[in-house]
């Protein structure tokens, strides 16, 4: 990220030094907070018993978690995509009353724990919850199901995508649709073939975003879910689990998941310092 | 003014603020002659909770910090360094482990014992009678990971009694097993016997014959880092002396024979 903004501001004011504007001793706790988050990544590396590291992340409950996390992901980022951008077009382009508040709660899972997100899934969609008797009705058995994990992670991972999403419909603006609307487009043909193409880069961002807290969700998933292999035990709890009895295995795994997380991150700030003018 | 010149003195400040830091939070978290670090067994809180609390009558000025946790995550962090002057662990095998790193003073003695149990949502709506009921299809059954102390128990009782159970999931800690009966989500799971009876209403036991084959064993152990040794060894005599037994006795654990 520091790169590509860094790019972005010596483009702004060109032969200025980089930072020129900044106290020397921002840099101080700036490297600090580097250092924070770095330090422990690089321990985490340094713990990998190498040797052993391919035949850890292949063992069959390895290749189970990672395969049932892909999967996962996959359908909770799809799930986020068909809710999340209708979601965001209201929440940019609509005007009534209680929008706020209705954005308010659209991004609580954002800053809800997840072990209370996975609580409140339970009281909701569990045996005993809420909508218990509906899904009695219609024979749906969600507890205990991998339709479970990926509905706990499209529950903490909606709002990312929202957020997405709406930014990129905000900075788009609306001249476009309202140049094809006097065309005579109607509103179903200015959404497929003006907003959606404009703010494609914005919904990629946010797919990735979505998929990659899919691929970290923990606590709503346990609380929610539970954890059994190949059903519900996703990468992060098998890590969880492993750390018990073989650090090790855990370890590798976990360095799996900073390594997806680092691609993810590279792939959604260098499209982000691209598109920023 | 160029920021090269600035570097050298930035370093320094870094690697001071940064030494700071960490002092800083080590001398927080270091216990002094005062404090008495206890790591217990998460089934063991609510017994060594009170054990403290007649420790620190008993010896004023003192100060027990009670950290409960899976004993394979406590295990764990002791190996890893952690500060603790005393470790009970939930079974032996995870005890071994700290004791095998020749962090243990002396030796880890046995205060308790626990068995499994069938627990069921209050009133066992599905109708749960013996271990190999929980074989039933479309029962929804839940106990722990065999990589943990309950699992490990689970799995020895279900050899004993030649039944295999296809749990819906596995859990990793006795915690988890009992928060998916209470909330109605499982129609029954194996924990331990304490935990019924902590539980309360909330649950209904099954009683489970087949247990007497697989009891878990609780040690406890002085450790060797401990600031205090006498310190630690007077808890450890807290726990296996009379007051501790009683206590133990009184929330469902066995205590062996003195």
């Amino acid at each position: 990220m520091s790169r590509a903004s860094r790019a972005g501001r010596r483009e702004r004011r060109a032969g200025e030094p980089v930072g020129g504007a900044l106290p020397a001793w921002v840099h101080v706790p700036a490297a600090a907070g580097l250092l924070l988050v770095l330090v422990p990544l690089v321990a985490i590396v340094a713990r990998v018993d190498w040797p052993r590291f391919g035949e850890l992340v292949t063992s069959p409950s390895s290749l189970a978690a990672l395969r049932l996390s892909l999967l996962t992901a996959t359908a909770s980022t799809a799930c986020c995509l068909l809710l999340g951008v209708p979601m965001a077009l209201v929440l940019a382009r609509g005007s009534f009353p209680g929008l706020r508040v209705l954005r308010s709660v659209v991004l609580l899972p954002l800053v809800l724990p997840p072990v209370v997100g996975g609580l409140a899934l339970l009281y909701a969609l569990g045996r005993r919850g809420l909508l218990a008797p509906a899904l009695e009705v219609l024979g749906v058995r969600i507890a205990f199901s991998t339709a479970a994990v990926v509905l706990a992670q499209t529950f903490v991972a909606l709002p990312f995508l929202v957020l997405s999403a709406e930014g990129a419909l905000r900075t788009a603006g609306q001249r476009h649709e309202r140049v094809a609307a006097t065309l005579g487009a109607r509103p179903g043909r200015v959404l497929t073939r003006v907003t959606l193409p404009l703010v494609a880069p914005g919904l990629a961002s946010g797919a990735v975003l979505a998929f990659a807290r899919s691929l970290g969700e923990f606590g709503a998933t346990l609380t929610f879910a539970g954890s059994l292999e190949g059903v519900t035990r996703t990468l992060p709890l098998e890590v969880y689990l492993q750390r018990e009895s073989d650090p090790d295995a855990a370890v590798a795994l976990a360095l799996v998941l900073v390594a997806v997380s680092v691609v993810v991150v590279v792939g959604v700030r260098g499209r982000e310092g691209r598109g920023s003018p | 003014m160029s920021a090269a010149r600035r570097r050298a003195p930035v370093a320094a400040a870094l690697t001071a603020l940064l030494a700071g830091l960490i002092a800083g939070c080590g001398a927080a978290a270091a216990p002094d002659g005062d404090t008495l670090t206890v790591f217990a067994a998460a089934s063991l809180q609510e017994v060594f909770t009170e054990v403290a609390e007649d420790f620190e009558r008993d010896h004023p000025g003192v100060d027990v910090a009670l950290s409960s946790a899976g004993s394979a995550d406590l295990a764990t962090q002791v190996l890893e360094g952690a500060p603790a002057d005393v470790f009970a662990s939930a079974d032996e095998a995870t005890m071994a482990r700290v004791a095998g790193a020749g962090l243990v003073a002396g030796e880890p003695e046995v205060f308790a014992t626990n068995v499994l149990t069938v627990a069921t949502p209050a009133g066992n709506p599905a109708g749960v009678t013996s271990l190999a009921d929980l074989a039933r299809p479309g029962l929804a059954v839940v106990v722990c990971a065999p990589q943990v102390p309950c699992g490990a128990a689970a799995r020895r009782v279900q050899e004993a009694a030649g039944v295999a159970l296809t749990p819906v999931s596995e859990e990793s800690s006795v915690t988890d097993v009992l928060g998916k009966v209470t909330t109605g989500q499982a129609d029954a799971g194996l924990v331990y016997a304490t935990d019924v009876a902590r539980a309360g209403d909330a649950v209904t036991a099954v009683p489970l014959p087949e247990a007497a084959g697989a009891v878990n064993t609780c040690p406890v152990a002085a450790l060797r880092d401990a600031a205090d040794p006498a310190l630690a060894a007077e808890f450890v005599e807290a726990v296996t002396g009379e007051a501790g037994r009683a206590a133990l006795a009184a929330a469902g654990f066995g205590v062996p024979a003195a």
